[in-house]
């Protein structure tokens, strides 16, 4: 114990013991199932959020910080079209814009266990198919709550309210479960496409950030100019924004005539870009992951 | 399935595009001995590794390890191996403690199980003290400490290290081989690459000395100096007008043609004869009355086995494994 720090310091003697010896072919340990390896990744991956707050913070301050600025900075110059309180209008915004950060949560994860060849460890040990991206998955899941709990709070504060039934709630609460489940896939393809932590950071902060915005996530899309206003009406963060604000009963942009499909129907449209990520982008992100990492 | 070869592998092949990180390689390890595989960067070695370890799938060939094919059997192969990569994999946001459970419980140990283990192996790793720490706070040794007491949480048959030695100070690396002569003693195969003959003939029952992909030669230690000429006997002089007398007198008891380096006063020649020879130099000098500085046996280096087996310095050719580590 006294044994200095940067050597080996491990005498023959001290396993002589047979702690070391290798298991008889009688002392294996039979698998114990894909659930349980999922659930040991996910642990791993709920310790890392635990110590590595500055990474949480695009989940938790940062959101907040954009719920201040918009709604006591901004929010005086920004009308909704058809009254009502911006405030309230904000919330569906913020939320939806939240959870698309799942994704570079996801994506940054994935790219981190490629750079301290974490990949190549899981890969040489028992565990089942997919049992990695699955702990990924689960462990973002239940880091999307944390968020999602924090926007409810934070509202509250503010003046946000739920207006609507209690089965309309939860279904929003709901959706936004779903909603950030698909962003996970968008996470696993990006984090497999783009090697590096780094190249994570940039892609986030030229595509996914200014997409966030292009939408209805803080402005009524009504006030866009001609082409901008076309991207943001079928944008799903728009109608993502906007089915939350229709489930609890917020002041949300009038439908008008003329108004494309999603705009009119902003919670089926929403549903219908949850399952197409689900059955386009989660298995091609399965197939583009597990070919970077077996080279 | 029973069979006392533990590493078995006919004409592995992997290709990166047009160049061949592996190009038909054969291994043979019997059960419960050591290999070495010795080669300089961009060899394959760790292609070899990867491949063996079902971490990357051979482009033709085939291999076994304990009994199971690695590109069909994965699982059943991964159950009973143990991998320390080139660089420690482990976990920096974990703690010591942490790693060495997750590892377990991923080798399907159960929670209480991976636990026990986890103390067991970081007492005999001396890194009790460290075990409620963030290994990013970590020294370098104790991360390689770390990283091989994660590779024996399952208690493996075979152990594959791929340079284990590479970056640690010499008390350390000899502390290293005594755990490893250990883990031998006690039944486990291991393979481990390495860049230095020493090491394979400290370790290795059987060294394979590998280069671009292929297996350029092979045997034990003793067959492998015998190829190229045995150990070098260095002579420096105290006078380097002694140099041209001295390669004179070497020529009549070593067993091939010194090497001269006369600004260091030195003169370089191969024995065949170990110790023998190197006290009939010492003889034959002081009989001729030469003053010598200093008088050394020494093995050969990579260098020097690389320029006797192929008959060229090695071709540092670094791109092929740093491309995919």
């Amino acid at each position: 114990m006294s044994a200095p720090t940067d050597t080996i310091a491990l005498s023959p003697e001290a396993i002589d013991s047979g702690a070391v010896a290798p298991a008889a072919a009688e002392e294996l340990h039979a698998p114990r199932g894909v659930l349980h390896d999922v659930w040991v990744i996910a642990r791993r991956g709920l310790i890392h959020m635990k110590r590595q707050p500055e990474a949480l913070s695009d989940a938790t301050i940062q959101p907040i910080m954009f719920v201040l600025l918009f709604a006591y900075v901004f929010g005086g110059a920004i009308d909704v079209p058809g009254g009502g309180n911006y405030r309230e209008f904000l919330m569906g915004g913020i939320m939806a814009q939240t959870l698309v950060f799942t994704a570079f949560g996801v994506a940054m994860s994935i790219a981190n266990d490629r750079k301290n060849q974490a990949v190549d460890r899981f890969r040489s040990l028992p565990i089942a198919k997919g049992a990695v991206l699955g702990g990924h998955a689960v462990a973002n899941v239940i880091k999307s709550l944390l968020p999602i709990a924090i926007m409810s709070l934070t509202g509250l504060l503010i003046g946000w309210r739920i207006r609507s039934s209690v089965v309309d709630a939860v279904a929003g609460y709901l959706l936004m479960l779903a909603f950030s489940f698909a962003m996970i896939w968008i996470g696993v393809l990006l984090g497999s496409l783009v090697a590096t932590p780094e190249g994570v950071q940039g892609i986030a902060f030229v595509a996914l950030f200014p997409l966030t915005f292009i939408a209805s996530t803080f402005v009524p899309v009504s006030s866009m100019p001609g082409a901008l206003k076309v991207i943001a009406q079928w944008n799903p963060i728009t109608t993502l924004s906007d089915a939350l604000r229709e489930l609890f009963g917020n002041p949300n942009t009038p439908v008008r005539p003329g108004d494309p499909w999603p705009i009119a129907h902003p919670v089926a449209y929403t549903c219908i870009w949850i399952v197409g990520i689900l059955v386009v982008c989660a298995p091609l992100a399965v197939r583009i992951y597990s070919k970077t990492i077996s080279k | 399935m029973t069979t006392s070869l533990a590493i078995e592998a006919h004409g592995l092949v992997k290709r990166y595009g047009a160049k061949a990180a592996l190009d038909g390689v054969d291994i043979s390890v019997p059960t419960g001995t050591v290999t070495a595989v010795l080669g300089p960067n961009g060899a394959g070695k760790t292609t070899a590794v990867r491949i063996l370890t079902t971490l990357s799938d051979a482009t033709a060939g085939h291999a076994t390890v304990a009994g199971f094919d690695v590109a069909t059997q994965a699982t059943d192969v991964r159950r009973r191996i143990g991998l320390a990569a080139q660089d420690a994999t482990i976990d920096p946001l974990l703690t010591g403690r942490e790693n060495l459970v997750m590892i377990g419980e991923l080798h399907q140990l159960s929670r209480s199980e991976a636990k026990a283990r986890a103390i067991d192996l970081l007492e005999q790793f001396t890194l009790t003290d460290a075990a409620e720490q963030v290994t990013s706070g970590y020294s370098g040794g104790m991360r390689r400490r770390l990283d091989l007491a994660a590779t024996l949480v399952a208690r493996p048959q075979v152990l594959f290290l791929d340079e284990p030695t590479t970056g640690l100070d010499p008390r350390a690396r000899n502390e290293l081989w005594a755990v490893l002569d250990t883990l031998v003693g006690q039944g486990t195969t291991i393979l481990l690459t390495t860049q230095y003959l020493e090491e394979a003939d400290r370790l290795a029952d059987d060294i394979l000395v590998v280069d671009h992909g292929k297996v350029i030669a092979r045997g034990d230690a003793r067959s492998l100096k015998r190829q190229v000429g045995g150990d070098n006997i260095g002579v420096t002089l105290v006078d380097e007008a002694d140099v041209d007398r001295t390669v004179d007198l070497l020529r009549t008891c070593t067993d091939g043609d010194p090497v001269v380096d006369r600004p260091l006063r030195t003169v370089t020649a191969p024995t065949s004869s170990g110790v023998a020879g190197l006290a009939e130099v010492a003889n034959t000098l002081a009989g001729a009355g030469l003053r010598v500085e200093d008088l050394s046996l020494r093995q050969p280096t990579l260098d020097e086995v690389f320029l006797t087996l192929t008959g060229a310095a090695i071709d540092r050719d670094d791109e092929l494994e740093e491309a995919h580590s």
